[in-house]
């Protein structure tokens, strides 16, 4: 479905990417796994076409994505919802919701706004509760969900989710991962990059562990679970 | 003089208040149009106002176009201009600070009041009413039909303003591009668009508060600079980036210069005007009806 070769990025002037591969197959879970400043936000800002300073190559789908833009990456099926909690803080949670599906009110079609703002409801109830409240005023755990909620409104083929836990209570990383196993059991391919690394390889088949902008392993997600070097960086045992 | 009464005194400054207030409360919601898209403060602002009032008078007196046609073609000019310094001057200048594209505005408002003192020369000049200057009275107040135009034009584009931004997805692209420009492109936005329709609409609203002012108050080339700081002062006043703030705040700006004008002296009326913004603003910063949650998520 996604296949990244020989990805090289630059951010802020720095070489953050220094040559990743990636291939993500559909209908998975796929995680990347890494310390802080290993290069995995910028491997996703680079997916999604929010990093332009690459070389390599980013094929979505059979279709050379590497020089698109944004929107015209997201009007593919590849939505990221992003780290820290970037909701449109000044707006509504509805009309966070709305513009998540900004590409289907271009082309008005506004059926199937509804069905998808029902199904991101029976998934995030609370969002429902809190329709008419400023993005801004929900609480942490609140936004991270507005934020997946409102990629998901893309009804994207491919989501992407950067650190969706970061900064979570317990119960709310608990209720995050349920609901990608869900959105992944409806057919979404999921790309999840965690620092929590024990949660994001227990949800994931596949994944890659990032160092310093290259992949320095990567293989089934219960074959990394029990590999020593990574019990040892990243799960704390 | 004498039996003409305070009571009629005072309604013809509330009228005169009232008028003038509008104008600046259209500026305030220039001003908040593109601050909300952009976080800029467009100091051009009371330059669109300038050429809509001169643009108008051109075409008017010097073209000999019916009134409504001439003011759909200055329209069309002015949000031409502001498309303009969005491509040429903003545009380029793409990923800087907010700081530097704010003094940028500085520049081009000097730029467009040159350019219109070369076009226009130094003299102020008249506009004929929209309907006539025969007086009407209201409450032994006498009020020249302009009056009742600028307050009409006022309170529809508010609505249509408020319809824009509340109701469409266009106008809530607009306010997402301004909260948080990755996550706009993200959901497909184009921000550049949005940033190039901020000034646009921003322009061709100056143009409307140009030429419906015109004909009550004359204008001349440097007369933006004065009503860009009265219309800012709306927009501060009523909490940067509220629509229905600029509207209250334009509105009292104008009532206390108005009064101030009438019952003290007409020479402390912008001292006046601008004291009490300032007052406001040490009683509560964000503005009148500012949320204080809402301007710590805010840059200025």
């Amino acid at each position: 479905m996604l296949e990244v070769t020989n990805l090289k990025a630059y951010y802020g002037g720095i070489q953050a990417l220094k040559g990743v591969n990636l291939s993500i197959k559909e209908g998975g879970i796929v995680t990347i796994i890494g310390a802080n400043g290993a290069g995995k936000t910028t491997l996703l800002k680079s997916i999604s076409g929010l990093i332009r300073s690459k070389e390599g190559r980013i094929v979505f789908q059979d279709q050379e994505i590497t020089k698109f833009l944004p929107r015209q990456i997201v009007s593919l099926g590849i939505a990221l919802a992003p780290e820290g909690r970037q909701v449109f803080a000044s707006l509504s949670v509805e009309d966070n919701l709305n513009l998540g599906a900004y590409l289907y009110y271009r082309r008005k079609n506004r059926s199937k706004i509804r069905t998808l703002k029902e199904e991101v409801f029976e998934l995030f109830p609370v969002l429902k509760e809190r329709l008419s409240q400023l993005a801004g005023t929900l609480s942490g755990g609140e936004q991270q969900m507005l934020s997946i909620a409102r990629a998901m409104m893309v009804r994207p083929k491919l989501l992407i989710l950067d650190e969706p836990s970061m900064g979570l209570a317990p119960l709310f990383v608990l209720e995050i991962f349920k609901v990608l196993e869900r959105l992944n059991q409806r057919g979404t391919t999921i790309l999840l990059v965690e620092q929590n690394a024990r949660a994001a390889l227990r949800v994931a088949q596949y994944g890659y562990v990032l160092e310093t902008g290259i992949v320095i392993l990567e293989g089934q997600a219960h074959k990394l679970l029990v590999n020593e070097k990574i019990k040892k960086a990243y799960l704390g045992d | 003089m004498e039996n003409y009464g305070l009571i009629n005194q005072l309604a013809q400054y509330l009228i005169t208040g009232i008028t003038v207030g509008s104008i600046y409360a259209i500026v305030g919601i220039g001003f908040n149009i593109i601050y909300n898209a952009t976080e800029i403060i467009n100091f051009a602002q009371g330059e669109f106002v300038m050429l809509g009032g001169l643009v108008m008078v051109t075409l008017v007196h010097t073209v000999h176009l019916p009134m409504p046609l001439a003011f759909l073609i200055t329209i069309a000019i002015v949000t031409l201009v502001g498309l303009l310094m969005e491509r040429l001057a903003i545009f380029p200048l793409k990923e800087t600070s907010v700081m530097r594209l704010v003094i940028m505005t500085i520049a081009l408002s000097i730029l467009i009041k040159g350019l219109a003192m070369f076009v226009w020369g130094k003299n102020s000049f008249a506009l004929k009413p929209f309907s006539g200057d025969t007086p009407l009275s209201l409450l032994g107040a006498s009020i020249v039909p302009q009056t009742l135009w600028i307050i009409g034009i006022t309170v529809l584009l508010v609505v249509l303003l408020s319809l824009f931004f509340g109701r469409t997805i266009i106008g809530k692209a607009m306010s997402a591009c301004a909260d948080n420009l990755e996550a706009a492109s993200l959901v497909g936005i184009n921000a550049q668009r949005m940033v190039m329709l901020s000034f646009m609409l921003s322009a061709g609203l100056g143009a409307v508060a140009g030429m419906i002012i015109t004909p009550m108050a004359l204008m001349e080339y440097d007369r933006g600079a004065m009503l860009a700081l009265k219309g800012f002062g709306a927009c501060i006043l009523g909490g940067l980036g509220n629509f229905y703030g600029a509207v209250v705040a334009g509105i009292l700006l104008g009532l206390i210069e108005s009064y101030g004008a009438g019952l003290i002296s007409s020479g402390y009326k912008d001292a006046l005007a601008l004291g009490a913004l300032l007052l406001v603003l040490f009683i509560k910063p964000s503005g009148l009806l500012g949320s204080a949650e809402a301007s710590k998520l805010k840059k200025f």
